[in-house]
């Protein structure tokens, strides 16, 4: 049993890249926590994917045992979040886990759009908040400028910031004593009944589902019979333990304590994050609050290159499924694609850790096609319906009006490449709600459509501000607008996985785009094929890609025959990469590429 | 010569028609030799009237000294690889000789050889067609009987390809400019009586390359020597045949194991039938869609030949299906639609 009084739970707020990942193995090695030999970089992050983009996906957490100055033992749990907008939830469900956060910034960067919001989300769960100037060894650290951004931008006292280096180990230390003397101990009954909050789940191969708790009141032992307040399910405590960071099982978790569970529980989608678990019997009569899963924003079709893998894919994303409650998915017919599956994500990182995934552990290459948002469509019936793919919009003489979802987006961005920025938002019909100014950087908020930001709105922002912009969103609602389907025709036959819903007044400028483009991405034919954007009957943009003209080996002997013939059999396997619309070859990167917009 | 008697010990009951000394640079070879191999041929097969016996040779001042020679030991055919008309290009091609020497040895060739053909390369980097234009209209002022122009084609697959893969080759000319060139090449030689016999090798009549219409009539060949390739029809089976390519081993094999084979395959029908589309149809002539059923044992969809006819890329004509001026250009287009 540990005392209340010497737990010291914390999160740690940062942008990519600011060392989150770094810090957090220091504070793990000079504690002993793990043996010299065990170390590697990044020990939480335990996804390749996550390794690969600096990024983390599932919530981790480990167990500090720490001998502060003052003689006393300490427990200390950090709970490392995802720290990407799409996993807004599952890190306010952390947050709600925790009492303290440590604010790392970079002294040679300063504050990012990310940090902002994971910060604010600190102070909505009424975190003491330590800030963390890092990579002070960099000749380009300024500790002073930055100190004074953290008051300024997001207004709390950096007069204390601890001045830190966790590459080379320099405050560390004073990390650790910061962490004991400033953060407050948790709260909790030990004889309330058991209030314990599901904070992440994942499925082990050998164990089935571990659950990562902390609890709020109570305690929980092995052998419980717990419930879910979510779902009312009923299952049996087998192993019970404490992250460090390998598994190790305990008796018991008392209130304050983080760690995890397993109890034969099949599916990662029968434990809901922010869920509440209590006894079966003598259970809280109350669960806790800000119980809300997430439901996905964005939606597309994922369509195997070679049909044949069909249920390959099915195979891979129902394993993806079980241990992601926020992914969802439905088999999905294209009269391009074949069989495929629509699938629904958090956001955009969402979707492509997913693919990636897919096509990484499971091997499967992917088409993707254009990601969409949900559309509420009105009915001149007054029904309402949601739609999902634009090749599903209704007849229009049955609707009434549509409404889109709307986001607000904040971008904090060096003065020089406000103008690109600004330009950007409003060609992608944002309105502005905010510009101000802290030191030479500006932060910019702007009410967006939703639609405009998932595909490439990122990407063009990081291109026009060379990386220096940072980004964050979040949803707001619904609005009403004129929005129509644009469909595409290749040689007149319309292309059912290039539809997509656009705004009207940019309807002309889109559907160029889309056609100059594609007649890049197709290969020229043995005949001209006419590429056309439509908007019903009408047709608002259209191009042609001229006939190949020039497609021979100039020298073929009796020699060349066998190469010759095998180049051609080659040729035939090559074709499996593209499909075939008509007599048309469409290769599987146009379905994404030809929605990129250059300015 | 050991080679010969092996090949032929299977074949010696048929007539031969042609014998191409090519690949890397033969007229190094001593006269004297040509004229040994000729006559240990002659020992093992019947040789046809018109036997054609064709010489690479390049067109630098040291080969032209042996023409005389080769003449004498029974070439009666040279196909000398020139290449360019324009010094500048000719040391980019990494060849050593210059556009005086080529000119000379092709007049002392044309002297010696009842038929004599060179090779230019054209659409190369940095050429236009203007200048193209020039060259070949020099070219066609030597009046050869014969002429293989080839474009600079980049495939994938190969050493070039790779280079242009990964942008070591500007300034070629686009697929348009190059389809262009090869426009303005044929009305050039047409207009000079020399037709285009085959997608890169223009003839006045009669004096087509006897040996290589047998590669694109699919007849059968016999490959002697490092790295060549044959394709040879023994007791109704159709073999494949490959030799050892470095030129020491080869040597050696054929020592040791008295054959310098490496690979001996059966074609199955299939196979032999994408082969004779893929040669025939480089020919202006087409092939025989009969014999491509007998081939295959079944004929072109009907759709697929309507739809390339429409398109003005192939034609049927008194048994034969050949391709056009245009479907020529784009023969690979053609083939994958038609053998798939």
């Amino acid at each position: 049993m540990v005392d209340i009084e010497k737990i010291r739970n914390f999160s740690i707020v940062a942008h990519i890249d600011h060392g989150k990942s770094t810090l957090a193995d220091r504070l793990i090695q000079s504690t002993n926590t793990v043996a010299d030999r065990d170390m590697k970089e990044q020990l939480l992050d335990s996804m390749d994917i996550e390794r690969e983009r600096g990024i983390t996906i599932k919530a981790n957490t480990v167990r500090i045992d720490y001998t502060a100055s003052n003689g006393e033992k300490y427990v200390l749990n950090l709970i490392d979040t995802p720290g990407h907008v799409d996993f807004a939830y599952e890190v306010s469900r952390s947050m709600r886990a925790v009492e303290g956060s440590l604010l790392v910034v970079d002294s040679t960067q300063g504050v990012e759009a990310q940090t902002l919001a994971n910060v604010y989300q600190a102070i909505d769960a009424d975190h003491e908040i330590v800030p963390v100037l890092n990579k002070i060894d960099l000749p380009a650290s300024d500790c002073e400028r930055v100190s004074e951004q953290i008051e300024d931008v997001i207004g709390i006292d950096a007069s204390e910031a601890l001045e830190v280096s966790a590459k080379s180990g320099l405050g560390i230390q004073e990390t650790l004593e910061a962490i004991v003397t400033k953060l407050p101990h948790p709260k909790g009954e030990r004889n309330s009944p058991l209030k314990a909050m599901l904070v992440d789940s994942w499925y082990d191969a050998y164990l089935g589902v571990v659950v990562l708790v902390r609890i709020m009141d109570g305690v929980l032992e092995k052998g419980d019979k717990i419930k879910m307040f979510s779902n009312g399910s009923v299952h049996t405590v087998d192993r019970i333990g404490v992250f460090r960071p390998e598994m190790q099982s305990t008796e018991q978790l008392g209130p304050g304590e983080i760690g995890f569970i397993t109890a034969s529980i099949k599916q990662v989608r029968d434990t809901r994050v922010g869920d509440t678990i209590t006894h079966e019997k003598k259970g809280a009569e109350e669960p806790l609050p800000g119980f809300n899963p997430s439901q996905p924003v964005v939606f597309c079709g994922l369509f195997p290159v070679d049909s044949s893998e069909f249920e390959d894919l099915r195979d891979a994303i129902e394993k993806l499924a079980l241990n992601d409650a926020s992914f969802s998915f439905e088999m999905e017919t294209s009269a391009a694609l074949g069989f495929g599956f629509r699938c629904g994500f958090l956001g955009l990182l969402h979707l492509e850790v997913i693919r990636d995934r897919i096509e990484r552990e499971y091997d499967i290459e992917l088409i993707t096609t254009a990601p969409s948002v949900i559309y509420h469509i009105y009915m001149k019936d007054s029904s309402c319906i949601e739609l999902h793919n634009p090749a599903d919009m209704p007849d229009l003489s049955k609707v009434d009006h549509l409404e889109e979802p709307r986001i607000k987006a904040t971008i904090l961005v060096p003065d020089d490449y406000l103008g690109d920025v600004l330009k950007l938002c409003q060609d992608r019909r944002g309105i502005q709600e905010d510009l101000t100014y802290a030191g030479s950087r500006a932060m910019v908020v702007y009410d967006l459509p939703l639609n405009e930001v998932v595909f490439d709105f990122y990407d063009r922002l990081k291109s026009v501000t060379k990386g220096y912009a940072s980004f964050d969103y979040q949803m707001t609602g619904y609005r009403q607008d004129n929005l129509v389907k644009m469909s595409i025709l290749v040689n007149e036959e319309p292309v059912d996985a290039l539809s997509i819903m656009v705004h009207r007044d940019r309807a002309e400028m889109r559907g160029r785009a889309m056609c100059e483009k594609l007649k890049d991405l197709i290969p020229r034919h043995m005949f001209k094929i006419p590429i056309q954007a439509a908007i019903g009957g009408k047709v608002i943009a259209r191009e042609t890609l001229a006939a190949l003209r020039k497609d021979v080996t100039a020298k073929c002997y009796g020699g060349d025959a066998t190469r010759k013939r095998k180049l051609l059999d080659k040729q035939k396997a090559g074709k499996k990469r593209m499909r075939q619309f008509g007599k048309v070859d469409i290769p599987q990167e146009a379905f994404i590429s030809a929605l990129k917009m250059d300015g | 010569m050991n080679e010969i008697k092996r090949v032929s010990e299977k074949t010696s009951n048929r007539i031969l028609n042609s014998v191409f000394f090519g690949g890397g640079t033969p007229s190094l070879i001593e006269p004297s030799i040509i004229g040994d191999v000729l006559n240990e041929i002659q020992k093992h097969w019947k040789t046809k009237n018109n036997f054609e016996v064709t010489l690479e040779a390049n067109p630098g001042s040291v080969d032209a000294k042996n023409f005389k020679a080769y003449k004498e030991a029974g070439v009666n055919r040279t196909s000398m690889g020139i290449q360019s008309l324009n010094t500048k290009d000719l040391k980019a091609l990494g060849r050593t000789h210059t556009v005086e020497e080529a000119l000379a040895a092709f007049e002392i060739a044309r002297q010696n050889f009842k038929a004599v053909s060179f090779d230019l390369i054209y659409a190369r980097q940095n050429q236009n067609i203007n200048q193209w234009e020039k060259e070949l209209s020099l070219a066609l002022s030597l009046e050869a009987s014969h002429m293989s122009l080839y474009q600079l084609t980049i495939e994938q697959g190969t050493a070039f390809g790779d280079r242009y893969n990964r942008g070591l080759l500007k300034g070629l000319p686009n697929d348009d400019t190059s389809a262009d060139m090869y426009d303005l090449t044929l009305s050039l030689c047409e207009d000079r009586g020399l037709v285009s016999y085959e997608v890169s090798n223009y003839a006045h009549q009669g004096y087509e390359s006897i040996h290589n219409l047998i590669y694109w009539r699919y007849g059968d060949y016999i490959g002697i020597g490092p790295g060549a390739h044959g394709r040879l029809t023994i007791d109704g089976k159709k073999y494949a045949t490959e030799t050892v390519l470095s030129p020491e081993a080869w040597l050696k094999k054929v020592e040791c194991d008295g054959s310098g084979e490496s690979n001996s395959v059966v074609l199955t029908d299939q196979q032999q039938a994408a082969e004779f589309v893929m040669m025939g149809l480089r020919l202006k002539e087409g092939i025989n869609y009969q014999r491509f059923k007998n081939l295959s044992g079944s004929a072109f969809s009907k759709t697929k030949l309507n739809f390339l006819k429409d398109l003005n890329l192939i034609e049927e004509k008194d048994g034969y299906i050949a391709t056009t001026n245009s479907g020529r250009k784009v023969l690979n287009s053609v083939l994958t639609e038609l053998l798939n």
